[in-house]
């Protein structure tokens, strides 16, 4: 039976509860709580999409147009209509749901990887809207003041806040998507992952729970899109490019993408490797990730989270 | 002779299947009674998983119709036919090997039971209850498929003879009131030979229909009420296993005749 454990949820969850505290103290880590913001908004994304490409075995190469459709939606709609950013946070997820459904639906209604294809298409699509449309968007420059989050006069004002505002949904959807996987729906999706023809024999209409699958990732995306947009209060189109897209997929490549673990871990790892430790290479920067994904895909198949199996294995032999 | 029903379950009408020039099944005409157990017999290459793979929606047929209990099924998908009441398994088991025993049958209640993505994810209590009673449900399965104690076994590890007994077992879960077993028998020993005839005998005392393509003639004989046989996409005989065992057709197509 499928039964995630619960204790390395509690054990990580109270590491991210004190690690503000501990990186007060040590001021060679002193900037990492500004990270790990960054880290939990790309955690919301790669759940997502390890769920989809996990469990539901399609690729998306479009979450960043989702991501960048959440953070628009929220910086349009608060910075020049000044509507309340909650309500715009729902406005621009319940918009991600609409358009994967559209881009969703033809795709995965056929066999086969057709909906890289389309995703592909579709992020560079928007990619360039938010780029022309510049009396909405802002343009290339992209938009400034966007304000801040409050919540019943409490103001998220501080890094630390923040994080803890951030980290707060990432271990919501977490547990949601934990939730799911361990149901009557996440048993159709790995019997999917397995067997179509099995699957459909077995009554599981399998176009239908991969575009569900599909839809929660982009409502994932455009959350995440949401927060960082209040977070920098300021967004320009270059975040959302192609290559974000490709980074969230060697996320969950390296962190393992048969586990909803390796997408948290993969998203750890990357954001620090992409903000502090590859500075030193500079624009050499995008070689460092090829090799990343060359390295993992040969000798890891099963990503970082796959590690301590194998050890087992070979220990084994 | 067994006292013969008249209802017919399935009644498939003119199939024609075509894959390119090849001609899988011409014109093929036959009906299932309720209730009983019709094995489809022929050498290889005769057409049979198509047929199953027809009925089941897999793909339509070329030409011609499929009823299901008087309904045309011929274009619906297989999830559609699944969840109006047809099942199988297959020649190459198709288990779900990522999980147990017991998960694998669970799958096989999937569509008789609804419970939505949201209510999953917040875990409401009656999704809970609902997975419960999934939960039980295909443990009474494992326990009349005889597979109870593997229940948290990967569906991986079973003997070949256990993994065609489980996907027969999954086959069950959906409710079908008619299974399509595509060579229950095919690589198994006696002793587990004989618990598949054994386990088909008691699927038809529950009242469900049964289909059957299978090459050991021994299990035909013992356990069918009708046998159909193909050869080449037509039918080339059908009726009582003793009609059949002495037709000199059906012998003709298995050992090769002279012309």
């Amino acid at each position: 039976m499928l039964q995630i454990r619960k204790l390395p949820i509690i054990v990580f969850a109270l590491l991210i509860i004190v690690f503000p505290w501990i990186a007060r103290g040590i001021p060679a880590i002193g900037n990492y709580p500004d990270l790990m913001v960054f880290a939990g908004i790309y955690c919301l994304i790669t759940i997502g999409l390890s769920l989809l490409m996990g469990y539901a075995g399609q690729i998306s190469l479009g979450q960043a147009a989702f991501f960048g459709i959440g953070a628009y939606i929220s910086a349009i709609l608060t910075a020049r209509y000044g509507l309340n950013p909650w309500f715009c946070m729902g406005i621009g997820m319940m918009v991600a749901a609409i358009v994967a459904v559209l881009v969703g639906v033809p795709s995965l209604k056929l066999r086969g990887h057709y909906l890289a294809m389309a995703t592909l298409a579709f992020g560079i699509i928007v990619f360039i809207i938010f780029n022309e449309e510049g009396e909405w968007t802002g343009g290339p420059d992209g938009m400034i003041g966007i304000p801040g989050l409050k919540l019943f006069g409490f103001q998220f004002d501080s890094i630390e806040k923040y994080y803890y505002l951030v980290w707060f949904f990432v271990f919501a959807v977490f547990i949601f998507t934990i939730n799911v996987i361990q149901s009557r729906i996440g048993r159709a999706l790995r019997a999917i992952h397995v067997s179509e023809t099995a699957s459909n024999a077995m009554g599981v209409d399998v176009s239908r729970y991969r575009i569900m699958v599909f839809v929660y990732s982009a409502i994932l995306a455009s959350l995440a899109g949401s927060l960082y947009a209040h977070y920098l209060n300021f967004i320009n189109p270059s975040t959302f490019d192609l290559f974000f897209s490709i980074k969230l997929l060697i996320m969950i490549a390296l962190g393992g993408m048969h586990d909803i673990w390796g997408a948290i871990i993969g998203a750890l790892l990357i954001t620090f490797l992409s903000f502090e430790w590859l500075h030193f290479f500079e624009e050499f920067e995008v070689i460092v990730y090829g090799l990343i994904l060359l390295v993992v895909t040969i000798f890891l198949p099963h990503g970082l989270v796959g590690v301590p199996h194998m050890v087992k294995d070979w220990l084994r032999k | 002779m067994n006292e013969q029903k008249t209802e017919n379950i399935l009644e498939v009408e003119d199939i024609i299947m075509a894959f390119g020039g090849l001609l899988a099944l011409i014109n093929l005409n036959f009906q299932v009674n309720k209730g009983l157990i019709k094995a489809i017999i022929g050498p290889n290459g005769a057409g049979k998983t198509t047929l199953f793979n027809i009925i089941t929606g897999a793909f339509p047929p070329t030409e011609g119709t499929v009823r299901f209990k008087g309904q045309f099924i011929e274009n619906l998908k297989a999830h559609e036919i699944a969840v109006r009441g047809i099942s199988r398994t297959f020649q190459t088991v198709e288990l779900f090997t990522n999980m147990t025993v017991l998960e694998n049958v669970m799958v096989g209640c999937h569509s008789r039971m609804r419970t939505s993505f949201i209510a999953s994810g917040f875990r409401l209590p009656r999704t809970m209850r609902k997975e419960d009673q999934i939960r039980s449900r295909a443990f009474e399965i494992l326990e009349f498929i005889g597979l109870a104690e593997k229940s948290e076994e990967s569906s991986d590890s079973l003997p070949l003879g256990e993994r065609k007994i489980l996907e027969i077992g999954r086959a069950l879960a959906t409710e079908p009131e008619l299974i399509c077993l595509d060579e229950p028998a095919a690589g198994l020993n006696e002793t587990e030979t004989r618990a598949a005839a054994d386990l088909i005998k008691r699927i038809k005392e529950r009242g469900i229909t049964i289909l059957l393509v299978e090459h050991d003639m021994k299990v035909v004989m013992d356990i069918s009420d009708e046998v159909m046989v193909l050869n080449y996409g037509e039918k080339i005989a059908e009726g009582a296993p003793e009609e059949i065992q002495n037709n000199p057709k059906v012998i003709e197509a298995y050992l090769g005749g002279e012309d």
